[in-house]
């Protein structure tokens, strides 16, 4: 779904937890995530914590998608 | 003396559970377990499986190193001549969890190694070149067509016999070239081929060219203060009850759901369609995959213009990539048409 967003010219940011599987469909710009079944989330901590690691996890999406790529790029801290 | 042999098998296939036990640890237990059954009786007198280890199929995705690393120590434990995972037919998780562990058998204990996935399984892609994986149907009701073809490769292995093409022997491609003689010249057999494509007629090309299909980067967001930003999601995020009734595997539609005035998600309004992972977590608050509070509180402050009034959504288990592809280029054209600038994707 990645590709076909980007081939149609929209930049897009794959933000997934296993980075593996992205790079092999051919996401150009991906940020990892938390775990599959909360990838912007952590029910193990408070919900304002949690919201706080999405905060991170969003900007860092937002920062991927302001930064020129020339091959695939996994966006890590 | 029969052949040892360690099958490895994921949670599901263990009698262990679904996706609520998708994180159990890798464990070994002596003999047979699940379709080590069926394996059993098609590798018959000579070759025995000593052990099966099983392991989550989340465990396993998000500690790939970890349980790698435990997994191969638990195999050496019985001396295995041969390893054979799953099959995983279409499962994403499992076919990369089998592909990881045979790769990792392959380069470190130097004995062969064998699954059996659907072609469009990401581990064909990630693994292909490493070892055999034999060709499956897309689901479990496969099992009687890959369990025979998986004993029968890896008996040739264990016995050292001459492996034949991918189409003789019913594995996928490895992308290995061997040369061959023919009595015809190849101008002949060039020529040949070509009056049979001219004629319409079947021919075989001798050397396939690898595909490769990859999307070059856009451009960089230059003004993020001016930007719309739009939603899509593969974890399958929908108002609750899945007003559209997507699939909870091998999904055959998107859904377009309406977001305006919405800063939260909420239990009350929201829940996820997706049946390929514990659905716990996304139904107590599904901003955890679709971080809509978030950009509500950005958009607020003036990080970016707007957030799409819109977000999509399918369920990304065991869907044909053929569906993703359609599904992605009508959704693309939507965004482009309603004048988004960029896409946050999210996937569980």
């Amino acid at each position: 779904m990645v590709k076909e967003i980007e081939r149609a010219g929209l930049p897009v940011v794959h933000v997934c937890t296993i980075v593996p599987i992205s790079l092999t469909v051919g996401a150009n710009r991906i940020v990892p995530a938390v775990a599959i079944p909360y990838p912007l989330g952590d029910p193990s901590r408070t919900m304002s914590e949690e919201k706080e690691i999405r905060r991170h996890l969003v900007e860092k999406a937002l920062k991927a998608l302001q930064t020129e790529v020339s091959e695939q790029t996994v966006f890590t801290d | 003396m029969s052949y040892r042999i360690v099958h490895y098998i994921n949670q599901f296939y263990a009698g262990i559970g679904g996706e609520e036990k998708a994180d159990v640890v890798p464990e070994v237990r002596e003999g047979v377990v699940g379709p080590g059954m069926a394996l059993k009786a098609a590798l018959g007198s000579e070759a025995e499986i000593v052990a099966t280890v099983v392991c989550g199929d989340s465990y396993f995705a998000s500690n790939i190193e970890k349980a790698t690393a435990d997994i191969l120590e638990m195999m050496k434990k019985y001396k295995p001549d041969a390893v054979i995972a799953g099959p995983a037919f279409n499962a994403g998780r499992y076919g990369t969890a089998c592909g990881g562990v045979c790769e990792a058998v392959v380069k470190n204990l130097n004995i062969p190694a064998v699954s059996g996935m659907f072609p469009e399984n990401p581990g064909v892609e990630m693994y292909k070149k490493s070892f055999y994986i034999v060709e499956t149907p897309d689901s479990a009701a496969g099992m009687r067509a890959a369990v025979p073809a998986m004993a029968k490769l890896v008996l040739k292995l264990l016995r050292g016999e001459k492996i034949g093409t991918p189409a003789e022997e019913g594995y996928i491609e490895r992308g290995i070239r061997k040369n061959k003689f023919y009595d015809k010249l190849a101008a002949e057999r060039a020529v040949d081929m070509f009056t049979a494509k001219l004629k319409g007629e079947p021919f075989v090309t001798e050397y396939p060219m690898p595909v490769f299909d990859r999307v070059a980067p856009n451009p960089a967001v230059k003004d993020m203060k001016n930007a719309v930003i739009a939603l899509v999601t593969s974890g399958g995020i929908c108002p609750k009850g899945n007003p559209d009734h997507i699939e909870a595997s091998s999904a055959s539609k998107f859904g377009e759901y309406d977001i305006t005035g919405v800063m939260d998600l909420t239990a009350e309004a929201y829940c996820t369609a997706h049946g390929g992972y514990d659905a716990t977590y996304a139904d107590q608050d599904a901003d955890r995959v679709l971080p809509v509070d978030v950009l509500r509180d950005m958009e607020k402050e003036g990080v970016f213009k707007k957030l799409h009034n819109k977000f999509y959504t399918t369920v990304g288990n065991g869907t044909a990539v053929a569906s993703a592809k359609k599904f992605a280029t009508e959704i693309a054209s939507r965004l482009k048409a309603d004048g988004v600038t960029a896409v946050i994707l999210t996937s569980t």
